[in-house]
């Protein structure tokens, strides 16, 4: 009953959105006024229909109701209950209602956080997001559908990958839906603001706070995927450039050019037609992400059950969806006028550097991605594409990026003198070179990269205090508190963010220098020393999990004699699935983590053991969580608090039907 | 008697904890087999590399590999012994083909294309963007209407 | 030529050869090695253990080379294949057991049917790897120059048989 009644409330979200996709945007055209204010209602109303339909999936994976097949499929009575409902976006069909609800999260806020933008450009907006979501409702209810019944039904589950029962799992894919999803609130600004017409530097102040939050979110899902993969594969990697990874990194790098693009055409209206375009193409991104990972055309560990039907509705889709919105810019962006101009050597320039080369970077990772299919297609043989040529090509492409990080914020807008720059940077370029070079000695191990990782993340700090310092002296206020506190709030994020940058360039420079790995047979008894710190085995126990047995090894560690930590590694076997997992001991620290991973038992009661010293490690997860910080901390300035608090414009017609005849 | 007793209850004091062994038989070769395993695909697996893999395929490969280096072979030959047979699917490095220069060469394409393009547009915002020269009944406005702000602090 | 179409453009091209990569499969990998000799083996033989099956032995005639196991669940599946060829006498069918133990892969021959003229039996897959096998069943069409034509990755299917294997064999034998 309970999923029957989820099944119709997404047939109605379906009716509801396409009303919101029609009704709203043929409005805003006409000019009529009633047919746009159904936008605020519909988008509130579909949200409550696409909540009821996932508490309902939600309710049959707690109940145990084996009788939908999707949750036969991906879940199991000796499921812990947190999993089982983690578990609703374990697999395809699943984790499309998740982005569909997702979705419709973001449409709500929108309905409620718009009452300063014009009727208008928020009718189209939520149209947009409407037309959207229907596409998707309409896959779920044709091919997709996660209500689909199992008759007769199943006596249990065939369970949840193992490699998936984990908190990781919980987080990690509504983190990474909420900013890969939350670009369609950019993409919806964007062609709203071309089928207006008005595009204009308000439309760039209105659409920076949601690309931010988006952004925000997805560095945090990003940083976890990686996170999770690191304590969960068992070989301490943290990034592969498989597919799918680089689906996700793909709009981030889309993500952080179009924040950086807004700041231009929000403080001196330039680049409009560019920021639109980039905002159209994160949401491409997140789109084609969605298609890669689901329509069996690369291979990936990430890959959901593949089904070339599916993956053919969904490419039809994001032809319909992105090839639209590009002809609808190629039609109405020439028609946009020029902000104001500006020499190469500014900010704008500087900024707008930082966007060639995170695009380039961006096209770098979209074809190494896609040239296995390229070539496949052409008939010129099979190719794979891994981490020795993105490695390869992507420092090289942010090293420049990063450099100019720590100039820009300091150029001044319309023209900069490079001479000048120089004197204000010399004492940071500078330290950054001389601490760069001598730190690694100091450490005792040299190499050209390990310091030119250092000099970019030093570069970056100093260049930040530099500017911080610069911008204190020319403040209002005559105590250093009361000039700190005149800072705006956005100034604040950018330098948090930016740092977070530096404290993620340092993780994996050091992770990659000075990481120490150790492959030993251990017998009961026997020590290891690696870094410094000397592991003890103790022996392995047989453990009993919930819906597992494990052999738990005990290993005693200690620096200096002094005990430091007991690690438990384990070799878990999954009763339903039979699937051997490695569950690696990971100790963490803020300057090096600790990882033991259990191989496998060797003939004389001895195990094949592997130990990791991984310096600074967490700097990489914690850098990004800055970013992320930064990001809110960016928002929460008071421009914006002061736009939220203010009233619904009202705008006489005339000047309105003004606005749109300028462009 | 008590002597005996005393002994045998200090031996275990007088064992160390002994230092574990490196799990390979030769830890240099090992490291080389690491070093091209990285490198090298798991041709069974969604993805992995063949120093992670723990399909059969990866763990004969791996041993293949293994008798390679003690025979001296060189890491092209060894490379060169698996391309032959599995094809460039092997490599997660793409070798360096006709097929694959766009693939090498288009990230910096893609740098100097951006490039060109940014340039270009500021050049064409130059052109089109010309300063007006003002009249002189709108300097007598601006001159004005400075002072009334200057007044007005 | 708008340049602001520039974009569309690049999407239609991607979107195409996506179109393309749905009908693709990326796992199968075709092998170098069609086209190449064959590389030699020597190795003992299931049912005879004393005697040899030898690569050179067979040069001068067609034949099918089957790669295969009692632990394989595709090879089950081709199997009636494999023997309606066999009977057919067509072209000679040599089997090669791989990565399997010899009461099994005997069991299992006893029981489904031995399309096979001779099974020699490659215990450690050294020889797999030689012809860049990387699953079974594979299958392989090798002329009588001793060189490899066709590669066949999967189990083998009635349809793939009659229309491209055996018009291919049929060529080969002519030469």
């Amino acid at each position: 009953m309970i999923p029957e009644i989820g099944h119709y409330a997404l047939i109605l979200a379906l009716c509801v959105s396409v009303v919101l996709g029609s009704l709203p945007i043929y409005g805003a055209a006409v000019g009529n006024s009633m047919l746009m204010s159904v936008a605020k209602p519909a988008a509130r109303g579909q949200f409550l229909l696409i909540l009821l339909a996932f508490c309902c999936l939600g309710y049959a994976f707690a109940d145990k109701d084996f009788s939908v097949l999707y949750v036969a499929a991906t879940s199991n009575s000796q499921l812990p209950l947190h999993y089982r409902l983690a578990a609703i976006w374990g697999a395809h069909e699943g984790s499309l209602l998740l982005w569909v609800f997702i979705l419709s999260i973001w449409m709500v806020a929108v309905s409620f956080f718009s009452t300063h933008l014009p009727e208008a450009m928020r009718a189209r907006i939520l149209g947009v997001m409407g037309l959207v979501s229907m596409g998707f409702i309409l896959f779920m209810l044709t091919v997709s559908n996660p209500f689909e019944r199992l008759i007769p039904a199943a006596l249990d589950g065939r369970d949840l990958n193992p490699l998936l029962q984990d908190p990781g799992m919980v987080i990690h894919p509504p983190m990474l839906y909420m900013g890969y999803v939350g670009f369609s609130v950019a993409f919806a600004f964007a062609i709203a603001a071309l089928l207006g017409g008005t595009l204009d530097a308000t439309w760039a102040r209105w659409s920076r706070p949601w690309t931010t939050v988006a952004w925000c979110f997805l560095t945090v899902g990003v940083a976890m995927g990686s996170g999770w993969a690191y304590y969960e594969l068992g070989w301490g990697g943290w990034w592969f450039w498989d597919p799918v990874e680089n689906a996700s990194f793909m709009p981030w790098l889309a993500g952080t050019a179009l924040i950086h693009s807004l700041a231009v055409t929000d403080k001196r209206g330039g680049f409009k037609a560019w920021s639109v375009l980039l905002a159209i193409f994160a949401f491409s991104l997140s789109l084609l992400g969605t298609f890669l990972v689901r329509s069996g055309v690369l291979t990936s560990v990430h890959a959901f059950a593949t089904d070339p039907k599916r993956g053919l509705f969904i490419l039809v889709f994001l032809a319909v969806v992105i090839g639209g919105s590009l002809i609808l810019y190629a039609w109405r962006a020439p028609r946009v006028g020029l902000g104001g101009g500006f020499s190469m050597v500014s900010r704008e320039g500087m900024l707008m550097a930082n966007n060639v080369l995170l695009v380039a970077a961006l096209g770098s990772v979209l074809l190494g991605t896609l040239y296995p299919l390229f070539l496949d297609a052409l008939d010129l043989g099979k190719i794979s594409v891994g981490p020795p040529y993105f490695d390869t090509v992507f420092v090289p492409l942010m090293t420049p990026a990063i450099f100019l990080m720590g100039i820009g914020p300091l150029a001044q807008w319309k023209k900069a003198s490079l001479p000048e720059l120089a004197t204000r940077l010399r004492w940071a370029f500078g330290v950054s070179l001389v601490t760069a070079l001598a730190l690694p000695l100091a450490m005792g191990q040299w190499t050209p990269l390990i310091s030119l990782g250092l000099m970019m993340a030093i570069w970056i700090v100093t260049t930040s205090a530099v500017g911080l310092r610069e911008r204190l002296a020319h403040a209002d206020g005559s105590s250093l508190l009361g000039r700190l506190a005149a800072v705006p709030r956005a100034y604040w994020g950018m330098l948090l963010a930016h740092c977070g940058v530096a404290l993620f360039i340092i993780g994996v420079t050091m992770v990659k220098g000075f990481e120490v790995e150790q492959d030993l047979r251990m017998n009961v008894g026997e020590t290891a020393t690696i870094g410094g710190y000397t592991f003890q085995f103790d022996g392995t126990q047989q453990y009993k999990g919930p819906n597992y047995i494990a052999a738990r090894g005990t290993f005693r560690v200690s620096q200096d004699g002094r005990e430091v930590t007991v690690m438990y590694p384990e070799k878990r076997r999954y009763n339903v699935q039979n699937q051997t997992m490695t569950e690696a001991a990971i100790s963490p620290g803020l300057l090096r983590d600790l990882y033991v991973s259990l191989g496998e038992p060797l003939d004389d009661g001895a195990w094949s053991v592997r130990l990791y010293h991984k310096p600074f490690i967490d700097w990489i997860w914690g850098g990004c969580l800055v970013m992320a910080v930064g990001g809110v901390l960016a928002i929460s300035d008071r421009r914006y608090r002061l736009a939220w608090r203010r009233k619904e414009v009202d705008v006489p017609a005339a000047t309105q039907m003004a606005r749109q005849t300028v462009s | 008697m008590r002597w005996l007793l005393a002994v045998i209850l200090l031996i275990p004091g007088l064992a160390v904890a002994e230092e574990a062994k490196p799990l390979a038989d030769n830890p240099v070769a090992e490291a080389r087999l690491k070093a091209l395993a990285v490198e090298l695909r798991c041709l069974v697996c969604q993805n992995q590399t063949l120093a992670d893999s723990n399909a059969p395929l990866a763990e004969d490969l791996r041993r293949e590999v293994r008798e390679m280096i003690a025979k001296d072979m060189s890491d092209q030959e060894i490379i060169d012994f698996l391309v032959e047979r599995y094809g460039d699917f092997v490599l997660y490095r793409p070798r360096w083909k006709v097929s694959t220069t766009l693939l090498w060469l288009g990230p910096f394409l893609l740098l100097i294309a951006g490039a060109t393009a940014l340039v270009l547009a500021l050049r064409r915002r130059q052109k089109k963007l010309v300063d007006v020269a003002l009249s002189e009944e709108e300097r007598t406005r601006v001159a004005q209407l400075l002072s009334e702000g200057a007044n007005r602090l | 030529m708008n340049r602001f179409l520039i974009p569309f453009g690049v999407f239609v091209v991607v979107v195409g050869f996506l179109a393309v990569g749905l009908t693709l499969n990326p796992r199968e990998l075709p092998s170098p090695l069609v086209g190449r000799p064959a590389p030699d083996f020597s190795l003992p033989q299931l049912h005879d253990q004393g005697k040899v099956l030898s690569s050179n032995d067979l040069k001068g005639k067609v034949w099918l080379l089957n790669f295969w196991a009692s632990w394989c669940g595709g090879c089950k599946e081709e199997h009636p294949v494999l023997i309606h060829l066999a009977q057919s006498g067509e072209v000679p069918i040599y089997g090669m057991d791989y990565k399997d133990t010899r009461e099994e892969a005997l069991t299992w021959l006893r029981q489904w049917g031995n399309p096979y003229l001779v099974v020699a039996v490659d215990a450690l897959g050294r020889v797999g790897i030689n012809y860049g096998v990387y699953g079974v069943p594979e299958t392989y069409v090798i002329d009588k120059a001793g060189v490899i034509r066709y590669k066949q990755i999967g189990p083998l299917r009635e349809d793939i048989l009659q229309e491209k294997i055996l018009p291919l064999v049929r060529e080969l034998q002519n030469q």
